[in-house]
């Protein structure tokens, strides 16, 4: 039997139904038109299907779609404010940071997350933070320094906001 | 699977009523190791018990000079209580090497410790430290000792209708600390081919008070190496007392052989480890 459920998602109250084992990666997939977390592995291993759950990053392929009930989902939708680009993807395009592209959601989720908690991650941690996003075209040096560099720019802005 | 239900009670009484009510339920913790199983068809669990919506299950309490870690609190949540990492940094350390960041959001200690894989991280760090199963059922609540929950990698201790509600463990006690070390093909994101849990205490001139050793992945499930312990009590922790510990850390490996290590080198390496955790168990303890 379906179930009805009720969420947030990217700031937006969402209403959908779900068969109970159904994951949150289909049903953002399928019934809420949202292809941008993708399904790499289903298993963990990937975080292309990263989503921030209540404020937390997560695989959204090991979250089954009730368990989102009451509960505030951001996807990489979310990310961009309009046409405005965050500047972990503006980054990634100077960078070059993305080949096939089917990784690129996971990081760009994660990589915010992370620097929203840290705003000067060393790259040790950087690394580590995402460790369980994987890329089988570019390498991951692209993407540290794309990282890297949208912290020193988000670092900057903050400073010239606080000015 | 287009049959299963979904519950998500609020209170542990419900909780086990749901259970009873359907012998082929399952718990739902983090969900990181069950909906891989039933993704894969591996498993097919009539219905899933969520934990999360259960207030009590929820987060680190200090009790009766104890820390009670709820059944559903995420693994990264332990890093962030101050005193729970202080008093039982293993713990918290061996927690933290689970998978990912993503996977560790949701992943649990009890569902470490209930998935019962032979490999499991924290189980290992959790025996050291001493910890206790406080579980609820048909029959009412009881205390298990963690090492007595895991029977054979996938079957634990706990009767029909039976969950684990909370991970109970020791306060924080002078001159004692912990420690946990895995070995592992790959950095991050791979499973344990050993691990090796300690805690240790020091009397007041420095020797050993008490010592226990715990090893996972070299056997079906983790395990108490008592003479290991017991050879480092009394001691200062000189050569030769590190030397029987190690050899009775390797008395009781009985690891598989498989492409991922040998049984001799996976023996070999859990000695290794033992002298390393037990090195910084008893610094962190002198700091303590
Ligand atoms: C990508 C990836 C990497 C991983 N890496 C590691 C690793 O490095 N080390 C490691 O040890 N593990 C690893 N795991 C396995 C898994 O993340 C851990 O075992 C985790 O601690 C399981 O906890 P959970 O809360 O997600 O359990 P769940 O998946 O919710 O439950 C696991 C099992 O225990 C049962 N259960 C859960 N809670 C209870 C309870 N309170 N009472 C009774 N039964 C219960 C469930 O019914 C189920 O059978 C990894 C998993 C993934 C997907
Ligand atoms: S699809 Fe979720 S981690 Fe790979
Ligand atoms: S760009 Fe293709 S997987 Fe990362």
């Amino acid at each position: 039997m379906k179930m009805a459920v009720s969420t947030t998602v990217n700031g937006d109250p969402r209403a959908f139904l779900c068969e109970p084992g159904e994951t949150l990666l289909e049903a953002l997939r399928g019934t809420l038109g949202l292809t941008g977390a993708k399904e790499g592995c289903g298993t963990g291993d990937c975080g292309a299907c990263t989503v921030m759950l209540d404020g937390e990053m997560v695989c959204s392929c090991l979250v089954l779609a009730p368990e989102a009930e009451g509960r505030r989902v951001e996807t990489i939708e979310g990310v961009a404010e309009g046409s405005d680009l965050h500047p972990v993807q503006r980054q990634f395009l100077e960078h070059g940071a993305l080949q096939c592209g089917f990784c690129t959601p996971g990081f760009i989720v994660a990589a915010k997350a992370l620097l929203e908690r840290d705003p000067d991650p060393s790259e040790h941690d950087l690394r580590y933070w995402l460790a369980g996003n994987l890329c089988r075209c570019t390498g991951y040096d692209k993407i540290v320094r794309a990282v890297q560099d949208a912290a020193a720019e988000m670092r900057q802005q903050a400073r010239g906001d606080a000015a | 699977m287009s049959t299963m239900t979904f519950h998500a009670p609020a209170t542990v009484a419900e909780a086990c009523a749901l259970l009873a009510a359907e012998p082929g339920a399952r718990v739902l913790a983090g969900g990181t190791d069950l909906i891989v199983q039933m993704r894969s068809g591996r498993i097919a669990p009539a219905a899933v018990i969520d934990l999360k919506r259960i207030g009590a299950l929820s987060g680190v309490r200090e009790q009766a000079g104890g820390f009670v870690i709820g059944a559903a609190t995420r693994c990264t949540a332990l890093k962030e209580h101050a005193a729970l990492a202080a008093a039982h940094p293993g713990v918290v350390e061996a927690a933290n090497l689970i998978g990912s960041v993503q996977v560790r959001n949701r992943a649990t200690v009890a569902g470490n410790l209930c998935n019962a894989s032979p490999a499991a991280d924290s189980v290992p760090a959790m025996i050291a430290a001493g910890a206790v199963a406080l579980i609820a059922g048909p029959q009412g609540a009881r205390e298990l000792p963690v090492e007595h929950l895991p029977q054979s990698p996938g079957r634990t201790a706990l009767a029909p209708g039976e969950f684990v509600t909370a991970i109970r463990l020791p306060g924080k006690a002078a001159h004692s600390s912990d420690a946990y070390q895995r070995l592992t093909p790959r950095t991050e994101m791979d499973i344990a081919i050993v691990g090796v849990g300690a805690a240790i205490t020091l009397a007041g001139d420095g020797s050993c008070a008490a010592a226990r050793i715990a090893l996972g992945a070299v056997g079906p499930v983790a395990v108490l190496a008592e003479a290991a312990g017991a050879a480092l009590v009394g001691t200062r922790f000189e050569a030769a007392a590190l030397d029987r510990m190690a050899e009775a850390v390797q008395a009781v490996c009985k690891p598989i052989d498989d492409k991922r290590g040998s049984a001799a080198y996976r023996t070999a390496m859990a000695a290794v480890l033992a002298r390393r955790v037990v090195q910084i168990a008893r610094e962190r303890a002198g700091e303590a």
